[in-house]
């Protein structure tokens, strides 16, 4: 695997020489794998938005660098539209964002920014319908007719049509129904496995996070407070909650029979690893009632 | 960036002239526009300008704060001063002979004139608003017009909207940024091309901006449905208007010194 | 605590946005809520649980059946605003909620417009922002809060009308955790207050905190009971596109997978108990 962002002490100041002037990102480093599934995760005002928009060069660095598949995206010379295409940004509500009079033509939006010609727009748009489970019949109907949860998809779609190598997205399932954000987020994994791409996360809900990212990056006050494996970071559950974050309801349960006094992990954050966990621990008591 | 666009920027502060009746102060900035036109005269302006020179020290308003005010308007002040630079004609020789224009000194006196009594009214109608904070100052225009409601004149609905319009300029502003980041992040093209190319990219913004404001007001009139309302009529206010003492001496004040600078046209003569 | 008496009251109420179209959006609701009673809402979009919610405050009128709030009915137009001053509602977006430029200036919006005395307006906005937690930004102004603030401002607004009952429309649904946690806390302290709340909500962990949850699917009342009773039927609930907290769904796969565990385990407390019962 390869590295496709590369930040080398990011940092960001909001209004910069005002009074009010604030740090939203304060020198920040890491790299991101090629591959990767990256939930990212922060309370509100940690940082988390504005170190997003930096990744395809809408929030220019106040001091250090962003680098996108090797390349510095402020360096003399370089054309920031091009990454606006490596890397796609789905931002929060992106439903707010439709225009056009059919959900393909909001689709065929960026690829035709990108100068494609028309064939491969067509393709391009039943591509990513079909990542999103939008049926023809919807493709030509207005935007503004659909739900909530089919406006949401045809947004994604409009980004994933521009073929980024890095998909980025800021809470994408915010506000929809538990059926609706199941959609869309397996939907995501689904792209992401087929595709191969690299996608960041962000979302507030931490039961999310543990199902479909492989890697998560904890913010907090504006500079990165964790950056590992799913495991490795629910395993530090307490000092999650510390940050002021939630866990999964299921690695509470955990952190409370520890507290209990019980002798079981604590990096468990799914169900099926949790039944596992509790048939492992219940084999090995009454292994030592046996005894 | 369009969080810069500012209307009616509000300085607070504990002043006198923050404390005092918004009303008197909307009326006091009425007449003293009124005065700047009937006293086109030197003595006059200088009496003004002195006026609002020491409202503004009354006030604890910083001086780049009037610089700020002005700045938006220079080119106009300048254009209108060339104008009547080049086409006011006097009786005597012409100071300058180029081509075929002309300057006398009766244009230049009035060029300046003219600019410094354009600056000397932005400056005040600036002190109004820097001391007055607009939802205030939209308490003010609806007691005052409150008499026309009697000829069936919407004062309240007027009143109400502009409310409206002070509490969502921000939403809305920020919701613009917004619109135009995620467009930018599809790879629109907001600030190159030609005329028509950048009209044409803007489409991709104000249909949802419009979409938007449409859905906000449709549920913000739920909302207030939800709150019991049903116009002006019956309605009580929070906060009354009230004319203190301490309003009564201001007005006084301004009012002797608005004649004063008024009567300066009986003695000094105006150029205009 | 609940009472026998009723605050609301629905009886075979239906409702058609569109005449022409034969679904109905409510269809068939019959349902009572007792004063001081905390009720959740739960149910898929487009199930009509906010269509519903909008007839309780005469917003939407029934097509046919009978919507009674405290013995009004809400059809009878000399009690409109009777009707909408003992009940409140808020709605999911804050920032459309809110009229004026200064917080305090927007809770007397309510009062002002039943034409409430000026000295009164006061101590009734006082109350009503100390209550929602948000007196200390009574002269903010709202653009300049955060999400969860500003539905509190809300709140607030609506509380100062002084009403029996408090009708939250997905309330949370555009806030983070901090705010939903902000919002859930001063729920509870209305209710304490006495103030009954209809809640309706997709958060499960929300509704695990209700005395009643409701159900609803396709215009009508699926499923009702208290949360435990409620939460203990996953697979019913799936079918209804829900989810249940995952304290339970933990407790039903561990059954499934022949683990013995009570009923009624919804809250990861009573989760955490129970399976130290088993491995201690």
């Amino acid at each position: 695997m390869s590295e496709i962002i590369r930040v080398e002490n990011l940092s960001y100041i909001y209004n910069l020489g005002m009074p009010d002037a604030t740090k939203a990102l304060d020198d920040v480093s890491f790299t991101v794998e090629e591959g990767d599934f990256v939930g990212i995760i922060g309370s509100t005002g940690s940082g988390k938005s504005t170190l997003i928009s930096h990744f395809n060069g809408l929030n220019r660095p106040t001091s250090g660098r962003v680098l996108v598949d090797g390349k510095d995206l402020w360096e003399q010379g370089a054309d920031l539209r091009s990454f606006r295409f490596l890397v796609g940004l789905v931002m929060q509500y992106p439903e707010y964002q439709l225009f056009e009079e059919t959900c393909a033509k909001d689709i065929a939006y960026g690829p035709r920014n990108m100068g494609l010609d028309e064939a491969e727009i067509q393709r391009r748009i039943k591509e990513a319908a079909a990542f999103v489970g939008l049926s023809d019949e919807l493709l030509e109907k207005s935007p503004f007719e659909l739900s909530g949860g089919q406006k949401r998809r045809v947004a994604i779609a409009g980004v994933m049509a521009m073929h980024p190598r890095v998909l980025v997205l800021d809470e994408p399932a915010a506000g929809l129904d538990p059926e609706g954000r199941d959609t869309i987020l397996s939907q995501i994994k689904d792209y992401h496995k087929k595709t191969g791409i690299t996608v960041l996360l962000v979302s507030h809900s931490m039961e999310d996070i543990a199902k479909y990212a492989n890697r998560v990056l904890v913010m907090h006050r504006a500079k990165i407070a964790m950056y590992d494996t799913v495991e490795n970071v629910f395993a530090r559950a307490q000092e999650l909650l510390e940050l002021g974050l939630s866990v999964p309801q299921v690695t509470q349960i955990f952190l409370k029979l520890r507290q209990m006094g019980l002798d079981i992990p604590a990096d468990v954050y799914t169900i099926p690893y949790a039944v596992k966990t509790i048939q492992k621990a219940l084999a090995a008591k009454q292994a030592g009632e046996v005894q | 960036m369009l969080k810069d666009i500012t209307i009616g920027q509000h300085f607070p502060g504990h002043s006198v002239l923050h404390r005092c009746d918004p009303r008197l102060k909307l009326v006091a900035t009425i007449a003293y526009i009124v005065v700047l036109f009937v006293a086109p005269n030197p003595l006059g302006l200088a009496l003004s300008i002195a006026l609002l020179a020491a409202l503004y020290k009354i006030a604890q308003i910083p001086g780049k704060m009037i610089l700020k005010s002005l700045k938006p308007i220079v080119p106009i002040v300048i254009f209108t001063a060339v104008l009547n630079l080049f086409f006011v004609t006097g009786q005597g020789e012409p100071l300058v002979h180029f081509w075929v224009l002309n300057i006398y000194i009766e244009g230049v006196k009035y060029a300046i004139l003219l600019a410094v009594r354009v600056c000397a009214l932005i400056a005040g109608t600036s002190l109004l608003t820097y001391t007055t904070s607009p939802i205030v100052l939209t308490d003010a225009i609806e007691s005052l017009l409150r008499p026309l409601a009697k000829l069936h004149f919407p004062v309240h609905e007027l009143a109400m909207m502009m409310t409206i319009a002070l509490r969502f300029i921000p939403t809305l502003i920020e919701e613009t940024e917004k619109i135009m980041n995620a467009q930018k992040a599809r790879g629109a093209m907001l600030d190159s091309g030609t005329f028509t190319q950048r009209i044409k990219a803007l489409v991709p913004i104000l249909i949802p901006l419009f979409i938007s404001a449409f859905r906000r007001a449709d549920e913000l009139a739920m909302a207030m449905e939800c709150r019991c309302y049903h116009g002006g009529e019956g309605r009580t206010r929070l906060k009354q208007l009230k004319f203190t003492s301490e309003d009564f001496r201001c007005l006084v004040v301004i009012a002797v010194a608005l004649v004063v600078i008024a009567c300066t046209r009986l003695f000094v003569p105006g150029l205009a | 605590m609940p009472n026998q008496e009723s605050i609301l009251q629905a009886q075979n109420v239906h409702f058609r946005y569109d005449p022409e179209q034969p679904k109905y959006a409510v269809d068939g609701v019959t349902l009572d809520i007792r004063r001081g009673e905390f009720v959740a809402v739960l149910g898929a979009n487009g199930c009509g649980k906010s269509t519903l919610a909008k007839h309780f405050n005469a917003i939407l009128l029934p097509e046919a059946g009978t919507v009674l709030v405290e013995g009004m009915d809400t059809r009878n137009e000399d009690h409109l605003y009777d009707v909408r001053q003992k009940v409140g509602m808020v709605f999911q977006n804050p920032d459309n909620q809110i009229v004026a430029t200064i917080v305090e200036e927007d809770v007397a919006f309510a009062p002002e417009n039943l034409g409430v005395p000026p000295e009164e307006i006061r101590t009734r906005i006082d109350e009503a922002m100390k209550l929602a937690g948000i007196y200390e930004k009574r002269d903010a102004a709202p653009y300049k809060l955060s999400g969860g603030q500003k539905q509190r401002v809300a709140i607030a607004g609506v509380i100062a009308m002084r009403p029996d009952c408090l009708v939250l429309d997905e309330s949370t649904a555009m806030l983070d955790p901090h705010g939903r946690a902000q919002v859930m806390k001063t729920i509870h302290q209305l209710r304490a207050a006495g103030i009954t709340i209809v809640s309706i909500t997709h958060y499960m962990e929300e509704a695990a905190q209700a005395d009643r949850v409701l159900v609803m699917s396709r215009g009508r009342i699926v499923m009702e009971g208290t949360p435990e009773q409620v939460f203990s039927q996953t697979e019913k609930l799936h079918s209804y596109h829900l989810d249940v907290p995952q304290a339970a769904e933990l407790r039903d796969e561990l059954v499934k997978a022949g683990i013995p565990m009570p009923e009624n385990v919804i809250t990861p407390e009573a989760c955490a108990e129970e399976l130290f019962k088993l491995l201690k």
